[in-house]
């Protein structure tokens, strides 16, 4: 036995399999971006239009999502279902846990973008005869959500980098896969490091770009 | 719904769950002073005139807010095995936590530093005042006030993401709650009181520090 190795190193072989990774990050955090973005612009436009209890009870409800690691809010969703008799694919168990967390921050984001919306523009919008929906459609929304651009681009960020905790309820995704490997080539300086900078060639043009908006509403 | 409750084992280990939550909140406090004391010097390098500080303060910067927390983790914890550095999963989870909260606390600060006028350095200056005396008696205390709640939610964020210790290990809170769990199979019930707990943690934090703030800037904001 002497001489032979347990490990194999890193080969081009591996190419595949860290592309699966990657597909399968990406694809997860655009499916939460996507549904947590629609549905918190639906929260958070109910949460500026509503009165004090309602906002209330919702606000409290969202705070949950937002007091709890996301981590445990995987394992406990996945075994819930699990243990009502139903259990679901990795993929699908994250990416309904990673919505709903998504949710939770973007319709704080849509809110104080609806919120910012002069009161006076609905009026106005009102009177040169829109209906109530047309004022929601042509005037709110797009005021609002555009104000909070800049926002809404920094939590779509976090998303990407909090996909990774779906590797904890066994999802394929990059740092699992690259987790793999490691355990396999021993060699995890070269491939971490590879992970990192793939995150960062995707993060930081679009946090740049989020701050130059940013610096142009400013101005 | 055919699933049976039982919390009597939950609440026979509630004492190692709380000494879990215990570990949790002591990791992220340290992550934050620490954090805090290397970010005010990211910040003021940043700022700095000479090339080479502030190139090293913005890459830090740079990638500890555009990489997610489990890398850093992980390259604490397997990354610098490496170098033959081999840290224990508590040290490993502390140091990527002070890595990570002295990058985006650093951006909080230069904002704080710079919403600063110059006329108070110069004021204090013209008042006999060192560099050091300037930055700890007039700059730094009026800094701190401007970015308090910032500082505030990065230490929930810090307890919320110490919970990334179940993956290397470590036994803060989730850990914990992960071992439990493990010796007795009642999962559901063991993740659901670790939320609980979870939660009251981080109400509790928000709630001192809003009377802290009280404390420390009395009748100011």
């Amino acid at each position: 036995m002497s001489g032979m190795s347990l490990f194999t190193p890193l080969s081009w072989n591996d190419t595949g399999f860290i592309l699966t990774g990657v597909w399968n990050t990406v694809i997860i955090s655009v499916l939460a971006i996507a549904v947590g973005s629609m549905l918190g612009v639906i929260i958070g436009f109910i949460r500026a239009e509503s009165g004090k209890f309602l906002n209330m009870v919702l606000g409290s409800l969202l705070d949950i999502l937002r007091s709890v690691p996301l981590i445990i809010q995987l394992i406990l969703f996945s075994t819930f279902i699990g243990a009502m008799g139903h259990p679901i694919s990795p993929f699908a168990a994250g990416s309904i846990v990673l919505s709903l967390y998504t949710m939770a921050f973007m319709g704080e984001v849509f809110r104080s973008g609806f919120e910012s919306v002069p009161h006076s523009m609905n009026i106005a919008a009102r009177s040169l005869g829109l209906t109530a929906w047309q004022t929601i459609y042509h005037i709110r929304f797009p005021i609002g959500l555009r104000s909070v651009f800049p926002s809404w681009l920094g939590v779509a960020l976090s998303v990407i980098k909090d996909s990774a905790l779906v590797s904890v309820i066994g999802y394929m995704e990059l740092l699992r896969t690259s987790e793999q490997l490691i355990s396999r080539t021993q060699q995890p300086l070269a491939i971490l490091v590879g992970i990192g900078i793939f995150y960062f060639v995707i993060s930081y043009p679009l946090s740049m770009f989020g701050k130059r908006i940013e610096r142009k509403m400013a101005a | 719904m055919d699933y049976q409750f039982h919390w009597n084992t939950v609440f026979q280990n509630m004492p190692e769950m709380l000494q879990g939550a215990f570990v949790t909140l002591h990791v992220s406090v340290l992550s934050m002073l620490i954090g805090t004391g290397i970010a005010v010097l990211l910040a003021v390098a940043k700022m700095n005139n000479l090339k080479f500080f502030s190139q090293i303060a913005i890459a830090w910067v740079e990638v500890a807010r555009n990489t997610p927390a489990l890398f850093q983790i992980y390259m604490a914890y397997f990354g610098l095995g490496a170098f033959g550095i081999h840290l224990s999963p508590y040290v490993a989870v502390l140091s990527a936590l002070i890595f990570i909260n002295a990058g985006y606390l650093a951006e909080t600060f230069r904002g704080g530093f710079l919403s600063i006028p110059k006329t108070q350095y110069s004021a204090s200056k013209s008042l006999g005042m060192s560099t050091f005396q300037a930055y700890r008696y007039i700059i730094l205390p009026q800094m701190f006030r401007r970015v308090y709640h910032p500082m505030t939610n990065q230490f929930v964020w810090s307890i919320l993401m110490s919970s990334l210790g179940i993956l290397v290990g470590m036994s803060e809170l989730s850990g914990e709650t992960q071992r439990l769990q493990s010796l007795s199979f009642r999962t559901l019930e063991f993740f659901i009181v670790a939320a609980v707990l979870y939660y009251l943690i981080t109400k509790l934090v928000l709630l001192s520090s809003m009377l802290i703030s009280r404390k420390l800037f009395r009748g100011e904001i």
